[in-house]
């Protein structure tokens, strides 16, 4: 096989930016975390390429959620956009974004969500999108409402809107969660709080936006999403040989 | 230079079924595509009892060991279009299966050559972050010998990433995000 110089990897995460698999607060993670250390695979081919999506995964209307079977959707109508950026500051263009959520009272339209709030008929609680060349994105949807679960005694999850991003390679896919300002329920959320530095955890919490709120029509939010950047050298996540 | 952190993970929890399966998601290949494989397994937790609300990816090399992507400097060849990826959400039972072309041996960029494999992510409520793991294949003895990441590995270790054959060409690769037969699971 013909030598071949490998494009650079990608930067190692920060320690604190993401949660630990066991996380004694949440409760599931109990039974499915692994228990072993994870083992470093240096990047190389199959890490540094990844599945990239476009415009070809979309369908008409996929960024408005509000208007599900021909019909309005209950609730705080708001716009959630920003960009999708690596650490270095670069913009990641033409790259898909899913979104999924609860409607205005909390509920997922989903056979397992059974806790007493209304399904809305107009609100179907997905949306995708894909990044334009500045890797600026933007959704219309409603205030996700609050719901409860059964981790611990009157737990409630803070309103959340689902993000799934791939980026441009397999080191960069990420799914999270998008949270809103001053959410009162923050204090008893392990999942939020399952994020051990809490710059990073406020990474999580969208910016109110008044230059996108739209007079008379919807509340606009910011959300940016930032994903590994390139190492500064090749094989910089590669063991130590010595 | 800007150093922006980075967004962190969360689970997907229990609902990712609104929009993540994609009615071709499980297809890597177009179906009908001489040469595909089934990749099939189950998704256990530590109790051994199978993951209902699971999601599997898979990411890989054409046959040629070659990435329709900007990054791989060859470009595909005679692949050009696969998509490589596949997406399966877990069933009851905790099952799965991608449908996709076995991917070629790949250049590891030093000289050495990285056996035919798949990268995986596995998603799951309970997971507040995707865990990554490859399935090898089980008839490339030679190659998997020879591969960089394996061959560091202890022996039950590297055995733990080789896929089972399961009758008619079919390949099994179990899930088991902790217990006995935990999946060796990778940093990337």
């Amino acid at each position: 096989m013909t030598q071949l110089v490998l494009p650079r990897g990608y930067q190692p995460d920060d320690e604190g930016t993401h949660p630990p698999l066991d996380f004694a607060g949440y409760k599931t993670t109990a039974l499915r975390h692994p228990t072993k250390p994870l083992i470093l695979l240096p990047h190389r081919l199959t890490e540094v390429t990844g599945p990239v999506f476009g415009a070809e995964r979309l369908h008409n209307g996929d960024d408005d959620l509000t208007s599900y079977a021909g019909g309005e959707a209950v609730g705080q109508r708001i716009i959630v956009h920003g960009r999708l950026l690596d650490s270095d500051g670069h913009a990641v263009p033409d790259s898909l974004i899913e979104v999924w959520q609860a409607n205005a009272g909390g509920r997922y339209r989903h056979v397992n969500d059974q806790w007493p709030s209304p399904l809305d008929p107009h609100f179907a609680g997905y949306g995708r999108a894909v990044t334009n060349a500045d890797g600026a994105y933007r959704f219309t949807t409603i205030k996700p409402g609050a719901y409860p679960w059964r981790n611990h005694l009157n737990a409630w999850r803070p309103s959340h809107i689902h993000f799934s991003v791939f980026g441009q390679a397999f080191t960069q896919r990420l799914v999270t969660q998008m949270y809103f300002p001053d959410d009162p329920l923050f204090f008893q959320d392990p999942i939020f709080n399952s994020v051990p530095d809490q710059q990073a955890r406020d990474r999580m919490i969208c910016a109110y936006d008044h230059s996108v709120t739209t007079d008379h029509w919807a509340l606009g939010f910011r959300f940016d999403i930032v994903l590994r950047g390139r190492a500064q050298t090749p094989f910089e996540s590669e063991p130590d040989d010595d | 230079m800007t150093d922006l952190g980075c967004t962190p993970s969360q689970t997907v929890g229990p609902y990712l079924a609104l929009v993540l399966p994609w009615e071709d998601g499980c297809d890597a290949v177009a179906p009908g595509t001489p040469g595909a494989v089934t990749i099939a397994g189950r998704m256990f937790d530590g109790s051994g009892d199978p993951i209902p609300d699971g999601l599997v990816e898979t990411w890989q090399a054409d046959p040629d060991g070659r990435f329709d992507h900007r990054d791989d400097p060859r470009g595909p060849r005679r692949y050009s279009g696969f998509r490589g990826f596949g997406r399966c959400p877990t069933d009851d039972g905790g099952h799965f299966a991608i449908h996709t072309l076995r991917p070629g041996p790949l250049p590891a960029g030093d000289g050495q050559v990285e056996a035919p494999h798949v990268d995986v992510s596995v998603f799951a409520r309970g997971l507040l972050n995707r865990v990554v793991t490859r399935i090898y294949f089980p008839d490339e003895a030679e190659a998997n010998a020879g591969d960089p990441v394996l061959r560091e590995l202890p022996a039950d270790v590297a055995r733990a990433l080789i896929a089972v054959p399961d009758g008619d060409g079919a390949l099994r690769f179990d899930i088991h995000l902790q217990g006995p037969h935990e999946t060796p699971f990778f940093r990337v």
